[in-house]
């Protein structure tokens, strides 16, 4: 349990966030400049809010009114900054081992994260010889080893490339499963926000506009102007159920049936998080025959927005899954959809790609 | 002196030239080793911290830096001589003297040598990245710790320059030790003081000469040693 309630003022900006998050990985989204990164160092003890409470798990670390200021050292929270900060000095096993050898109970262990994100072939190397992606890896796994209780990432993939940035997002979507620490993630990134985050702190101006979970907050239309551009859809957690070799495909069960995508790496089994955006998923009143969607899943119709515009919003349930279509208003008039009618959710594979496809 | 004595001059050291060089390293490494702590303090203070009287400290770090030497020393004798209301005490508590022994010599080459030492200390911590000693407490380790774990062994080759530059400084101290300790052989007579006492003396000219070869031998020597060891320390840091 994460609560946070400060108030801070530097020059012209006034910071005041307050919020209550209890999830495996909470977002703290917002533009540059709404006050993102002062929240986390305040959360890490760097900067002292002006008033407030920060309580972590039931631990007050900060609260202005009782004069509670633990040091940062004392907080026991792993922070990995937007650039991978390596000590230059130590090699990439040292500075793993920084915070693990004054760390008091150590249950994380230092080969598992090794293991973990990949730096076994690194240990002896020199920060300044490691990639980007490299770098960020050893930041986080040096984060894990101090035993924190939990885990601050202010943009961890800021400062890098598409390529790594997907390589390090994999990585901490494994070690958030693996480990069970929970996470305040910062970015300005929607695509990072919703493939990680379970609930969403929505920071603009230095105000703590909403918080709840990802497609609640990210999808109300009020708050737009602050989410920019959020394409409204439905996260769903599936397994892997199969691969298709010869296509090339990707089975993912759900509750409430079964998803074909395009070819994702992972095992049987393992969980995966995928999210469908609202105008990929066409409806039709009758199950299609030669039709070249794969995902014809069947539906039941929730909610209709009431809308004045061309374009409506569906809501569903596949199974117990919620979903969203988003369709024309014409096409709502032409098949005349009420709520609790029985329809069929088509989603073309194609349209689950890398980017809406993440590990769970 | 006799012609086998000259020859044998020529050819090596003198026993009194190695006592006088010998003096002069030890006078150096200990103005050195002592001042050393405490320049790394202050240069930290003076790199990392903002208080009131910051100016006021800087400042009198580095008035050795712009004073006469003469002057520095006067003080010195003032302060630390055998009247003077610091050295008296320190004789009297501590059995420490000052006046007229090698170890006052060596304070007078600390105190002339100590901007140098804090100015090179001072720019290589401001260099160290402030977010790596945060980073560092986040991970759990306390100011101290992060001091000695981060902020030191990154201001390495500064460290290794100041106190380089000082030692150097400290072989050729000259007006503040002669008007300190004064010009005592086997004493306080450091390879700068039997120079000028030699130049001084009539036929001491050769002596002379040799001496000042030794001494700028001794500071080439002294600013390769720099050299190699900043490299070494700056190149165990990167690769």
């Amino acid at each position: 349990m994460i609560d946070v309630d400060i108030e801070r003022r530097v020059g012209d900006f006034e910071l005041k966030v307050a919020f209550q998050a209890e999830a495996p990985v909470v977002g703290l989204f917002g533009r540059s400049g709404s006050g993102k990164t002062t929240v986390v160092n305040a959360i890490a003890g760097i900067l002292r809010p002006r008033r407030g409470r920060i309580v972590i798990n039931g631990e007050t670390l900060f609260d202005s009114d009782r004069g509670i200021d633990v040091a940062p050292e004392r907080r026991r929270l792993g922070y990995v900054f937007q650039d991978d900060l390596l000590f230059p000095h130590l090699t990439v096993g040292a500075n793993l081992l920084y915070g693990y050898r004054r760390a008091s109970a150590r249950v994380i262990d230092p080969d598992h994260v090794t293991e973990l994100l990949g730096l076994r072939a690194l240990l002896n190397r020199k920060p300044e010889t490691l990639s980007g992606g490299e770098r960020q890896r050893v930041a986080i796994g040096r984060a894990l080893l101090a035993q924190p209780r939990l885990l601050l990432m202010d943009e961890p993939l800021a400062s890098l490339d598409l390529r790594r940035q997907n390589e390090v997002l994999r990585y901490i979507e494994q070690l958030r499963d693996d480990l069970v620490i929970p996470i305040v993630y910062v970015s300005h990134s929607v695509a990072e926000i919703t493939r990680l985050a379970d609930t969403v702190v929505l920071l603009s101006e230095g105000k703590s506009l909403a918080v709840g979970d990802v497609e609640s907050v990210m999808g109300r239309l009020e708050l737009r102007p602050h989410t920019g551009r959020y394409e409204a859809g439905a996260v769903i957690e599936t397994s892997v159920m199969s691969h298709d070799v010869e296509y090339g495909l990707t089975a993912l069960g759900f509750a409430g049936g079964q998803l074909v995508v395009p070819n994702v790496e992972a095992l049987v089994g393992e969980r995966v998080r995928v999210r469908i955006r609202a105008r990929d998923i066409s409806i039709a009143l009758e199950r299609p025959n030669a039709v070249s969607i794969l995902n014809v899943l069947e539906a039941r119709v929730t909610a209709i927005s009431q809308e004045e515009g061309a374009i409506v919003d569906v809501g569903m349930t596949v199974g117990d899954t919620p979903l969203v279509a988003r369709i024309t208003r014409k096409s709502l008039a032409g098949l005349d959809l009420r709520p609790g009618q029985r329809i069929y959710a088509l989603i073309k594979a194609v349209s689950l790609d890398r980017r809406s496809v993440g590990y769970a | 002196m006799g012609s086998r004595s000259t020859a044998e001059a020529r050819a090596m050291l003198s026993s009194e030239e190695l006592g006088i060089i010998l003096l002069s390293l030890k006078v150096a490494l200990c103005s050195v080793a002592f001042s050393l702590p405490l320049a790394i303090i202050i240069a930290y203070v003076l790199a990392r911290f903002d208080f009131a009287g910051k100016t006021l400290l800087d400042a009198l770090v580095h008035l050795p830096l712009v004073l006469p030497p003469v002057v520095v020393g006067y003080a010195l004798l003032l302060i630390f001589g055998k009247q003077g209301a610091l050295g008296a005490w320190l004789d009297r508590w501590l059995g420490i003297v000052f006046a007229f022994r090698w170890t006052g010599a060596a304070l007078a080459a600390a105190i002339m040598g100590f901007p140098l030492m804090v100015r090179a200390i001072r720019l290589s911590m401001a260099a160290v990245d402030r977010r790596l000693e945060t980073l560092a407490r986040t991970l759990g380790a306390a100011r101290v710790r992060v001091f000695v774990s981060v902020t030191l062994p990154l201001a390495l080759p500064g460290i290794v320059t100041g106190a380089l530059l000082s030692f150097a400084r400290s072989l050729g101290e000259f007006g503040a030790t002669i008007t300190f300790v004064s010009n005592i052989p086997g004493e306080t007579e450091t390879l700068p003081l039997a120079i000028y006492s030699l130049t001084q003396t009539p036929g001491g000219d050769a002596q002379a000469l040799r001496l000042s070869i030794i001494a700028v031998a001794l500071s080439i020597a002294a600013l390769i040693a720099s050299e190699w060891l900043t490299r070494r320390a700056s190149s165990h840091q990167r690769s």
